[in-house]
Formats: structure tokens, C-alpha cells, sequence
């Protein structure tokens, strides 16, 4: 069977695939985005319940694996009567996880942020909620945005771990090919192909512009 | 069934799950030291001065990185035996975690030379050292702290990306869960513990090599002053 037969009789079922990954990306990274805001800020609080709480939280999400928080999520949340779809425990799992991950990087992002900023919205007079969402927050994106840039990567690429709590997403589906035809290489090979053109022409090129875009936001354009 | 947490059947299987738990450290110190020779091997290519490795070398290095563990896992497990290399899973495994994050290292020691400031290697032009002296006695003591706390950092990556290898069939800490779990139809217990073993070893490692960084700022710091 040459490779062209392969991707006419596959290649749909393939696609497909795709279409579901792409879903669970697009969800969890919408989750893991709000989680890191919300996260980041309540690491910087200054009341220690709230910060303990975010600590606690990003601790116990980066030091696991996310396979287990996965399989804990589809699983074992049953046992306490909370039955997740499988798509719905595969985005939680991967939001969560990816939210402590991100959540430093706006921790670290908020920091970076010069402290004469700071000083001069309390000089101004603003409350400090305005503060963080007026001036201080719309500074850290350019800040933020190139470590969250290879975060989101990895997020595409641990989608592919969704497969295994029986989402039906492109590795799922290479390995249900595989398994009946047992055409390993084009199969996994033709996987393997396509999250690189996810990750490296549609993914990547939509990050960097959005770098583009805050940097011209703050005025500062990037060369 | 039972619904709630059973210390009983926890105890029984927590034997199990301690070997299974060797096995995931063995895995992920193999894993390791072969991807830190690799990272070697991608840095070199990154290095020698013909332009057409290098290229081929960034590519080869864009295209790792930027796909699956997981189905790179399947790939080397099923595709090899297709070319008559029948290899076990656990060797498999080995060169494909070794592969995969031997990519993030050679970043690690690129950005550890890159810090390594230029007139260092201008001073041993002027004192006429050659090549490989400059390299042993004075850039790669200096590139090595600098490159600690990335190393440490994918140690922990590495050992939390084990239990992928169960996939493929390498009896570690998750797949030793798994097995637990469908042969008695229990899953709350073995993944709960799966969960506590890798938050009691994978959080006084991340510890420790933050404590690392920091030691490393503060070296070089005094080096500065």
C-alpha cells in the first residue's frame, strides 16, 4: 500500500482527529489562561489565606504528573459521584495543570513590571483594583507572553495525552488505525507530521503576532 | 462496590506500588543521563561550522520538540520492529525520553556557553590557548553553574513524564497503578497513591534546584563583584 492509498483511506479519519484536538486545545487554553490570571494575582496577595490557597494549588499541579491528574480526573472523581465526559476531564485536567504553570509566569510577569509604575498609580491616586487592571496588566503582556508562547506548545503537544482517557483526538485515532492495519510508520509517522504543522505554522506564527500586537500596545515596537 | 477511600486495600497494594516506584526513579535517571548525552550530541551540531548541519540540526531539533512524547513513544515502539530492530520497551522508552529532552538540554548548554561573556574567550586568543584548553579550564567551568538549575529542571520534567512510559507497556509506578486498579476494579486508591508518591519526591526536587538557582545567582554574583 504506497502512502497515497494510506492517506485516501485514512486520511479523513485523521483529520477528524485533528479537529477534536484542535477543540481541546482551543478550550483548555482559554482555561489555563483565565486559571494563571486569577492564580498569578492571588500568589501576590497580600492576605496569606489567599496566597497560601494559590501556593498550595500551583504546588500540588506542577509537582504531579499530568497523566495522573488525567486519569484522577476521569477515573477517579466517579468515586465521589462527579462523572466528567471524557473531552470535559481532559480539558479540566490539562487547564489546571497548565494553569499553575502559567500562573508563575504571571507572578513573575507582575514583578517584572517596573516598580515606578506602581508608584506612580498610587501617586495618582487609584484604587488598587484599577491599579492591576488599568496600568499594571496591560504592561505584562509583552513580558509575559514569550514564556506563555512555549507553555502553549506544550499544551499542544499534551493534548495528545487526552487519547488515552478515550477522547477521540488524532492520537487516538492514529492508534486505532494502527491498530487495524498495523501501518505503524504512516500512521504515527503522519501524527507526528501533523502537530509539527500545528505547532510550527499555524500555533507558533499566531503567538508571535500577538507579541507584535502587545508590544505595540505599550508602545514599544518589536524589532 | 465501596465508594469511599479504603485503607485496607491501600495498605495490601502499597508494596506493589514501592517497587513500581524503583522502577519509575530507575527509569527516569536512565532517561536522563542518555538525554544528557544527546543534548551533547544536538549542541555540537548546533556548533560546527558548516551551515548545512546546523540547519539540518535545528530542524531536526524544531521537529522533536514541537511533537508529542507520546506518539514519539509509539513511533520508536511500533515502527522499529517493522525494520526488523525489535527492541523491549523499556529500551525504547529509554532512547525516546533521551531523545526528546536531550533537545531541551543542548538549549540548556547553548544558552550556559552563550552565558559565558565574550572576552573570556578573547583573553585565551591573547594568552594563545588552544581551543579545547579554553573550552576545559576556562568556559565550561564557568558555563556549568549557569547551566545547573535548566539540568535540574528537566530532571523533574523527565521523572513526571514517566508515567507515559506505561503506554507502551514498562512496568512503572502508573502502570503498576493501572494493573492494580482494573484487577480490582478500584481505581481511587492506586492513582490516589500514585499521585502522593510523585508530589513526595518531585516537590523536594523542585526544591532543591530552586535551591540550586539560587545558590548559582549568588555565586555568580560575587564572581561579578
Amino acid at each position: 500500500m504506497t502512502y497515497f492509498e494510506f492517506l485516501n483511506e485514512h486520511g479523513v479519519t485523521l483529520l477528524l482527529g485533528t479537529v477534536t484536538t484542535v477543540k481541546v486545545l482551543v478550550c483548555s487554553m482559554i482555561l489555563y489562561v483565565v486559571i494563571s490570571m486569577i492564580f498569578g494575582l492571588m500568589r501576590l496577595s497580600k492576605n496569606l489565606f489567599i496566597q497560601g490557597i494559590a501556593t498550595v494549588y500551583i504546588e500540588f499541579f506542577r509537582g504531579t504528573s499530568l497523566l495522573v491528574q488525567l486519569f484522577w480526573a476521569y477515573y477517579v472523581l466517579p468515586f465521589f459521584g462527579i462523572s466528567l465526559e471524557a473531552f470535559t476531564a481532559g480539558v479540566v485536567a490539562l487547564g489546571l495543570n497548565f494553569g499553575a504553570y502559567g500562573a508563575e509566569i504571571v507572578r513573575a510577569g507582575i514583578l517584572a513590571v517596573p516598580r515606578g509604575q506602581w508608584e506612580a498609580a498610587h501617586a495618582l491616586n487609584f484604587t488598587p483594583s484599577k491599579r492591576i487592571k488599568r496600568i499594571i496588566i496591560p504592561q505584562i503582556f509583552p513580558i509575559i507572553l514569550p514564556p506563555a508562547a512555549n507553555l502553549t506548545v506544550e499544551l499542544l503537544k499534551a493534548t495528545a495525552l487526552v487519547a488515552l482517557v478515550t477522547v477521540v483526538d488524532l492520537t487516538f485515532e492514529a492508534k486505532q488505525i494502527n491498530s487495524i492495519t498495523w501501518l505503524s510508520a504512516q500512521c504515527f509517522g503522519t501524527a507526528l507530521l501533523i502537530y509539527y504543522i500545528m505547532a510550527r505554522f499555524a500555533l507558533v506564527p499566531f503567538l508571535r503576532w500577538l507579541e507584535v500586537l502587545a508590544a505595540r500596545k505599550v508602545g514599544k515596537e518589536k524589532i | 462496590m465501596e465508594m469511599g477511600w479504603r485503607w485496607d486495600f491501600a495498605i495490601e497494594i502499597l508494596p506493589k506500588m514501592a517497587v513500581a516506584t524503583f522502577n519509575t526513579i530507575l527509569a527516569a535517571g536512565v532517561g536522563y543521563a542518555i538525554a544528557l548525552v544527546v543534548g551533547l550530541f544536538f549542541l555540537l551540531g548546533q556548533r560546527t561550522p558548516s551551515k548545512i548541519i546546523n540547519w539540518i540540526n535545528r530542524e531536526i531539533v524544531e521537529f522533536i520538540r514541537s511533537t508529542p512524547l507520546l506518539i514519539q513513544l509509539f513511533f520508536v515502539y511500533f515502527v522499529l520492529p517493522q525494520f526488523g530492530i525489535t527492541l523491549s520497551a523499556w529500551v525504547c522508552g529509554m532512547i525516546t525520553i533521551g531523545l526528546h529532552f536531550g533537545t531541551y538540554l543542548s538549549e540548556v548548554y547553548r544558552g550556559a556557553l552563550e552565558g559565558v561573556s565574550k572576552t573570556q574567550w578573547e583573553a585565551c586568543r591573547a594568552l594563545n590557548f588552544s581551543t579545547l584548553y579554553t573550552y576545559r579550564r576556562i568556559v565550561l567551568p564557568q558555563a556549568f553553574p549557569i547551566a545547573i538549575p535548566g539540568m535540574g529542571n528537566y530532571l523533574v520534567g523527565i521523572f513526571k513524564d514517566t508515567p507515559l512510559l506505561s503506554t507502551i507497556g514498562v512496568a512503572e509506578l502508573f502502570h503498576a497503578a493501572t494493573a492494580v486498579g482494573g484487577y480490582n476494579y478500584r481505581y481511587l486508591e492506586p492513582y490516589t497513591i500514585v499521585g502522593v508518591i510523585f508530589l513526595t519526591l518531585s516537590i523536594p526536587a523542585a526544591m532543591w534546584v530552586r535551591k540550586l538557582e539560587k545558590d548559582v545567582n549568588k555565586a555568580q554574583g560575587k564572581i561579578k563583584k
